[in-house]
């Protein structure tokens, strides 16, 4: 029994240390974004690693997950006769929730591994170390550019997968089921509320965004530089992003949605 | 005045990792100009030492003063502008393998300077050349053996006219030639740049052929020091076990076990 308490409290101060060095992490990684912004070169490099080599994941995902919504959403309505809901429920399921979230999880697993992978390969090949005996401090050359890059990032990409989303919708709404072209696009401009819906999710997507990227850059920063370190690492981004994702949205959905 | 104090004065510094004891009192001056060697068996904390000098690492007690200034005491910036001159070969070379080897060694020089990047091309052409390595500028790290890797990364170590360069095991894994390169490098560098250069090895036969002065480390401490050729004639037993790499002597050859008879039969001691 004592033998348990101990290793729990030893488990709960490992991971409250743990938690308090990514947050010095994090402070110092927020002081350095200025160096970031007189360099946009960096910025502009990262964006393109993280975002748009991201595209193509991001759109085939949205297209999909856009069409099945069309076609579950189309025999649940059909049964209340309210097929030209259809629209509506495409739109906000993918504005208010599957943007964001699937994006981020989509996210997560394509960019904050690889970013994980990248900086603790880096520190295991001493060359994190390495640009710290040439004064360059890491923090502000490697992590900052890739943070930065991960907030601008993300709300474009949960951006671009609902509209392609809603595309893959229509597709299978209008182009497949034969619903009218116009109800579709009509009821959802009239009940789509720009504030509710639209900035709602884009502070999920933004909110999203600066977690996984800060989960990413730091445990790859705090990887043990071996090959397993690296590896058990990478998978620590990819999980408790997932857990992060899933817990923030369910509480920025209950302050923004609850009262509705 | 100042010439002829040392560069780097080590004074009592304990260091430790855990529970494990890595350095207890160490002691020791690294004179300008001068190529010091610090020797010892591995995982003695030699790189260790170097990242203690490169205020990489803080130790628990102790000081250490890099030209004059105490390197644990210094402010952020302060102690990036001092590593500014600090070089640091690293075991792997530790290039940054994204970019070639020429903007590997004009990266210091693009970070630091202001340069028009046609100066920044002679700079880096001239360094590459001085390692040997000025036809290889457009290679990829990954397309370079370990000692081509290891020369580039001399030349970036010697992009800013550091005042002085450590050495991380510069001739580890190395064919005989690489190493025949290496050490000529070392030698003709700091004496052509008029350097200090710190080596950390346990190579004893090419490090005491470029070393004026040798510090040994063992099990946390300094066991001796002096020129290559008083250690070389020195009465400590341990001192010449390590110089003529014998296999049994005061560090024995078996790792401390049951006795042998008995761990055969499986007697519990």
């Amino acid at each position: 029994m004592l033998d348990y308490l101990q290793r729990l409290g030893a488990t709960s101060l490992s991971m409250f240390e743990r938690l308090g060095r990514g947050s010095v992490f994090f402070v110092n990684v927020l002081l350095s974004i200025p160096s970031v912004v007189v360099r946009p070169r960096l910025l502009v490099a990262q964006v393109y690693s993280v975002g748009v080599l991201s595209f193509s994941l991001i759109i085939i995902s949205g297209l999909f997950v856009g069409m099945v919504l069309a076609l579950q959403g189309f025999y649940t309505l059909s049964d209340f006769g309210a097929e030209g809901m259809l629209g509506v429920m495409v739109a906000a399921s993918l504005v208010r929730e599957l943007g964001p979230v699937v994006t981020a999880l989509l996210f997560a697993g394509r960019a904050g591994s690889a970013l994980t992978a990248e900086i603790g390969l880096m520190k295991a090949t001493e060359q994190l170390s390495g640009m710290e005996m040439m004064a360059v401090d890491p923090v502000k050359r490697i992590m900052a550019p890739r943070f930065l890059a991960g907030l601008i990032s993300m709300p474009i990409l949960a951006t671009l997968f609902s509209a392609v989303g809603v595309l893959g919708g229509y597709f299978i709404g209008v182009g497949l089921l034969g619903i009218d072209e116009g109800g579709f696009w009509s009821q959802m401009q009239a009940k789509i509320d720009f504030d509710q819906d639209i900035i709602n999710g884009l502070i999920k997507s933004v909110v999203f965004g600066w977690v996984v990227t800060w989960i990413a850059i730091f445990e790859g920063y705090d990887a043990i530089p071996t090959s397993e370190g690296v590896g058990r690492a990478t998978t620590r981004t990819v999980v408790h992003s997932a857990f992060a994702i899933l817990l923030l949205d369910f509480i920025l959905t209950a302050l923004m949605f609850g009262d509705v | 005045m100042a010439e002829t104090t040392p560069l780097i004065k080590v004074r009592d510094v304990h260091f430790s990792r855990g529970s494990k004891l890595i350095f207890d009192g160490v002691d020791m001056d690294i004179q300008r100009g001068k190529v010091t060697a610090i020797m010892g068996p591995s995982g003695t904390g030699k790189t260790t030492l170097l990242k203690l000098i490169g205020g990489q690492l803080r130790p628990s007690a102790g000081s250490i003063e890099v030209d004059g200034q105490n390197i644990h005491q210094l402010k952020h910036k302060q102690l990036y502008q001092l590593r500014k001159k600090m070089g640091m070969l690293f075991q792997s070379g530790a290039l940054l393998t994204d970019i070639t080897v020429f903007d590997n060694v004009a990266f210091p020089l693009r970070e630091h300077t202001k340069l028009p990047e046609s100066m920044i091309r002679h700079l880096v052409l001239m360094k590459l050349h001085a390692v040997g390595l000025r036809g290889a500028r457009d290679l990829m790290p990954a397309e370079l053996s370990g000692g081509m890797a290891r020369r580039v990364a001399l030349a970036r170590a010697i992009a800013l006219d550091p005042m002085m360069i450590m050495y991380d095991e510069p001739f580890t894994g190395q064919d005989p030639i690489s190493m025949g390169v290496l050490v000529q490098l070392i030698r003709l560098l700091n004496d052509v740049l008029g350097l200090s250069s710190i080596v950390v090895s346990h190579d004893v036969k090419e490090t005491c052929a470029i070393a004026d002065y040798v510090y040994l480390v063992s099990a946390g401490k300094v066991v001796e020091h002096g020129s290559p050729e008083q250690l070389a004639q020195s009465d400590s037993e341990w001192s010449q076990q390590f110089m003529q790499g014998m296999a049994d002597g005061p560090v024995p050859f078996h790792y401390a076990a049951k006795e042998y008879a008995k761990d055969l039969l499986g007697v519990e001691a």
